[in-house]
């Protein structure tokens, strides 16, 4: 009886041990991954201030991240517009406070919801193309190549994209912030038929210059962070196609989550 | 002048180079033997720099390669030129855009001109009316010879092919090699390549070099090799399952 009961024990404490091994594991990996992040975001940063200019290259990655990301970031703010006064026209109703729709769509989609799922979009459009397209680069010696032809493949793949992210994200949010509110009043006039200058005024009177604008910082830390994260999982990909495809996801769950994340930390410093 | 010394690799565990010595001299066609991962690629890539050594010296010139900072690295890189095992074309970039790469981005070259340079060393390489096409829509050979024609464009003083003929039909492969040896009387270049193909070595090479077990366990000229006494050498020439050579992963 005894011995089984140390058994018992013994296997419980290996247990353990197992359990607090692997932990260690996932943080060192995770420690030796953001290591590597962030050496390559130093890497590009120097390059970007150092000639020559890859202006042609940057131009063409912002037209692929900010143009035509467009068309989803555009429906998609419309109808967030127009379900969160659906929403809360419906639920301010119930205590006679519908003239504050046009306020609450407002401050939703330009402090929250506007950079957020921009973000979120890019992530999965532009984040998952980045990873692709330099993971398959990587995987059949192209980057190689280009370091052979004398080309720092962190000046010519990752500046390029990175200052695409840093421009395109905040454009887009601040299209995706005046199309949710057109959307906004297109349900709450249109459909719902509320006064049409209550809710422009109710928008502009409680709507400060600092909600867009720190709306947009958000937005330019969730740009880079997605160039950043997509290139490092593109850039150091192994093992052929399954690895690109690993890094493709890789890169759009660790951006969402980034952003996810972030987010509510960056809201907390803006915000105050 | 390219000089290995003492040239020691590791990744992890696994020890690829245990003191490769290799001297090339100016001119020469050096091609290095050796099986699949005997690390003859992590060699040649440390030629290039890609890749640093853990102990030894790169000499190119007297310069330590491995003691460059990046910029005088990417400046050094500018005298090689690079053939890749699969080519590795810029699948976003027209046929002539990869081939006058180097020419427009450290030349300053205009458009105009440097894809007339590029049609011209298409044709060296033998491709006629390809410039406008995509890599993709190339075959296999097709690619290897604008990967050359991409090598050569920038007139490099060092030509390292990785692999030249492999993935390619015995007829096609034989006209790479010879592509490359007219490239040498041509260009007059030192070149390095790596292979296991002895049909090609014999053709490309002034010396052979055999790379085995991370050092370099014999030089000499095709004839040399040909009638060597070395048992591992010999069993690599011959192909023979049989002999000192342990096939990796098996057991007998």
């Amino acid at each position: 009886m005894a011995a089984a009961d140390n058994n018992i024990i013994i296997r419980f404490i290996e247990l353990i041990g197992r359990a607090v091994e692997a932990f260690g594991r996932i943080l060192i990996s995770f420690t030796e991954e953001l290591g590597r992040v962030t050496i390559l975001l130093t890497s590009a940063l120097k390059q970007i201030i150092l000639p020559p200019f890859e202006v042609k290259n940057t131009f063409k990655q912002t037209i692929e991240v900010g143009v035509k990301s467009m068309p989803v970031v555009l429906i998609t703010a419309l109808f967030t517009g127009m379900v969160l006064a659906l929403q809360s026209y419906t639920g301010f109703k119930r205590f006679n406070a519908e003239i504050m729709v046009g306020t609450v769509v407002a401050l939703s989609l330009t402090r929250e919801l506007g950079p957020v799922l921009t973000g979120l979009i890019v992530a999965g459009r532009a984040g998952a193309a980045m990873a692709a397209e330099l993971g398959t680069m990587r995987v059949t010696e192209q980057i190689d190549a280009l370091e052979t032809l004398a080309t720092n493949p962190v000046k010519y793949l990752v500046v390029p994209r990175f200052v695409a992210g840093v421009i395109a994200l905040p454009s887009l949010t601040v299209i995706a912030d005046f199309i949710g509110i057109i959307g906004g009043y297109f349900v709450t006039v249109g459909l719902l038929g509320a006064n049409s200058s209550v809710y422009w005024k109710r928008t502009w009177d409680y709507l400060e210059i600092s909600d867009i604008y720190n709306g947009l910082i958000k937005s330019c830390f969730f740009g880079a962070s997605i160039a950043i994260i997509s290139c490092y999982k593109g850039f150091y990909t192994q093992g052929g196609a399954e690895g690109v495809g690993k890094a493709t996801t890789g890169a759009v769950v660790v951006s969402s989550m980034t952003i996810l994340i972030s987010d509510y930390f960056l809201s907390a410093w803006l915000f105050k | 002048m390219i000089e290995l010394i003492d040239l020691h690799k590791s990744f992890g565990k696994n020890h690829v180079l245990r003191g490769a010595n290799l001297k090339v001299e100016k001119g020469e066609s050096m091609v290095v033997i050796g099986g699949s991962g005997s690390g003859k690629s992590v060699l040649i890539k440390h030629i290039i720099g890609t890749l640093k050594p853990d102990s030894g010296s790169v000499l190119v010139d007297g310069t330590d390669i491995a003691k460059l900072t990046e910029n005088e690295l990417y400046e050094t890189r500018k005298r090689f030129g690079m053939l890749f095992q699969m080519s590795a074309l810029f699948d976003s970039m027209r046929v002539w855009e990869n081939v006058a790469f180097a020419l427009m981005r450290h030349g300053k070259l205009k458009e105009k001109d440097a894809k007339d340079i590029a049609i011209e060393k298409l044709k060296m390489v033998g491709l006629v009316g390809v410039e406008d096409l995509m890599p993709s829509e190339l075959s296999g050979g097709m690619k290897k010879r604008v990967g050359l024609a991409r090598a050569i464009a920038h007139a490099p003083e060092i030509l390292l092919y990785d692999e030249p003929t492999t993935g390619l039909d015995p007829i096609m492969a034989d006209a790479i090699n010879d592509l490359i040896v007219e490239m040498r009387q041509k260009l007059t270049v030192t070149s390095v390549a790596i292979t296991h193909d002895m049909h090609s070595a014999y053709k490309i090479a002034d010396r052979i070099a055999m790379l085995y077990e991370g050092k370099i366990i014999q030089i000499g000229t095709p004839d040399e090799i040909k009638n060597t006494d070395n048992a591992t050498v010999k069993q690599f020439i011959t192909g023979s399952a049989v002999g000192p050579i342990q096939i990796e992963g098996v057991t007998a």
